[in-house]
């Protein structure tokens, strides 16, 4: 049976009037209510730099950096966008200078398109069935490393689309904003990031993964 | 209107957004009851979305909440110039003073600590924002996992020094670097 799935979708946020109070509050001269402001994005901040840095203690940096960032620059948050937007983007830029100064896209993946423009259609490889992972799945470190690695075996500007949309949330045109490419970029590569993600992903994943997957003792099959 | 497998893979992320017109979602749908290979596509990349849409795929380090917040209280602005803003700072590296003192021996000075099996950690940021449970005996980096509670206890945001005064002892994980280990 053929289901329509929105792809999910964050509720309008519920906590932009309480952002905006402490927000007033913090320019005010209550600087330590800051850390009540990020508590509830430093998750995001901290996914996102990982994502795009591929590394655990560059993504720790860089997300802490963009927290003091933000912090230091309050009062250039206009609130023409969400609070957790605007820490987002400053991460977004974060990063990308980390790796300008690394060099980094000397070693960006082959596999990843580097290179290769936006245009032209993508063909997906393999067929194989799925069935669907159940999301207790995801107590497995096996599962997550493997969908970590996958993810970071695509190219930036691939990678860059899928985890502001798919990850974080963020609506496609907040995605085009803040990476400021158009909106039918942004469609684009999340369609080749998405079809990207399930073939390299479908050999490991597809059909009997949980069959084949050891099980400790005791555990349940699901 | 009739689609080809081609067209059907280069619109199925629009198709998983709802963004396409009513005519093509219909020709796509008769598509997908069809062609075994377009379904498999369409299923797996809707199981990439929900596999990567958890929060649960990029877990925050032990330490990282604490070490941005004590990053962020040596940036806070002191207060300096006036009469006022003296008295104010004076008394300001009274409490932080007291409250390094209380987390590096003085536990006892306070409440009595809540659990004597546990250190009391040294040099913790007076000011480092930290979640104790009402129930518990240990204070935390806000979400560290850990963090012990009872079904209808609440759980509460305060500074470092407020919970070592009120007798709560350091996470031996999420606060580790501060414990003589």
């Amino acid at each position: 049976m053929l289901q329509r799935i929105n792809v999910v979708e964050k509720p309008a946020d519920s906590t932009d009037e309480r952002e905006q109070g402490l927000i007033a509050r913090i320019r005010n001269g209550e600087s330590s209510l800051f850390a009540a402001l990020v508590k509830p994005y430093e998750r995001r901040v901290y996914a996102t730099a990982l994502a795009l840095l591929r590394n655990e203690a560059d993504a720790q940096d860089v997300a802490q950096d963009a927290i003091l960032k933000a912090f230091t620059h309050l009062n250039q948050f206009r609130g023409e966008s969400r609070f957790s937007t605007w820490l987002i983007q400053i991460t977004v830029n974060e990063a990308r200078m980390r790796r300008r100064k690394q060099h980094a896209e000397l070693f960006e993946p082959i596999d990843g398109s580097k290179d290769s423009s936006d245009e032209g259609n993508y063909t997906p490889r393999d067929f194989a069935d799925w069935r669907e992972i159940p999301s207790e799945a995801l107590e497995r470190s096996e599962l997550r490393s493997l969908l970590a690695n996958a993810l970071a075996s695509l190219g930036q500007k691939y990678r860059e689309v899928f985890v502001l949309r798919d990850v974080e949330h963020m609506s496609i045109e907040e995605t085009a904003r803040l990476l400021s490419i158009s909106v039918a970029s942004v469609k684009t590569r999340l369609l080749r990031a998405r079809l990207m993600l399930r073939d390299i992903l479908t050999p490991s994943l597809a059909d009997g993964w949980f069959s084949r997957a050891p099980f400790g003792k005791g555990s349940k099959p699901w | 209107m009739v689609v080809n497998c081609e067209h059907v893979w280069q619109e199925i992320s629009n198709y998983l957004e709802g963004d396409i017109s009513p005519d093509l979602r219909a020709a796509m749908e008769a598509h997908f009851r069809e062609c075994r290979h377009c379904t498999a596509v369409l299923d797996g990349t809707r199981n990439i979305l929900h596999l990567y849409a958890d929060e649960r795929l990029i877990e925050l380090p032990p330490g990282f909440s604490a070490r941005w917040q004590s990053k962020l209280v040596e940036l806070m602005p002191r207060p300096r110039g006036t009469m006022y803003g003296w008295m104010l700072a004076a008394a300001a590296v009274a409490l932080v003073s007291g409250s390094f003192a209380l987390a590096k021996l003085d536990v006892g000075s306070g409440s009595a600590p809540r659990s004597y099996l546990a250190e009391p950690g040294t040099g913790i940021p007076a000011g480092m924002m930290v979640e104790v449970s009402e129930d518990g005996k240990t204070f935390h980096v806000p979400g560290c996992r850990f963090l012990h509670k009872h079904e209808n206890s609440n759980v509460r945001l305060i500074a470092a020094a407020d919970a070592i005064r009120a007798g709560y002892v350091p996470c031996v994980r999420c606060l580790r670097q501060y414990l003589n280990r």
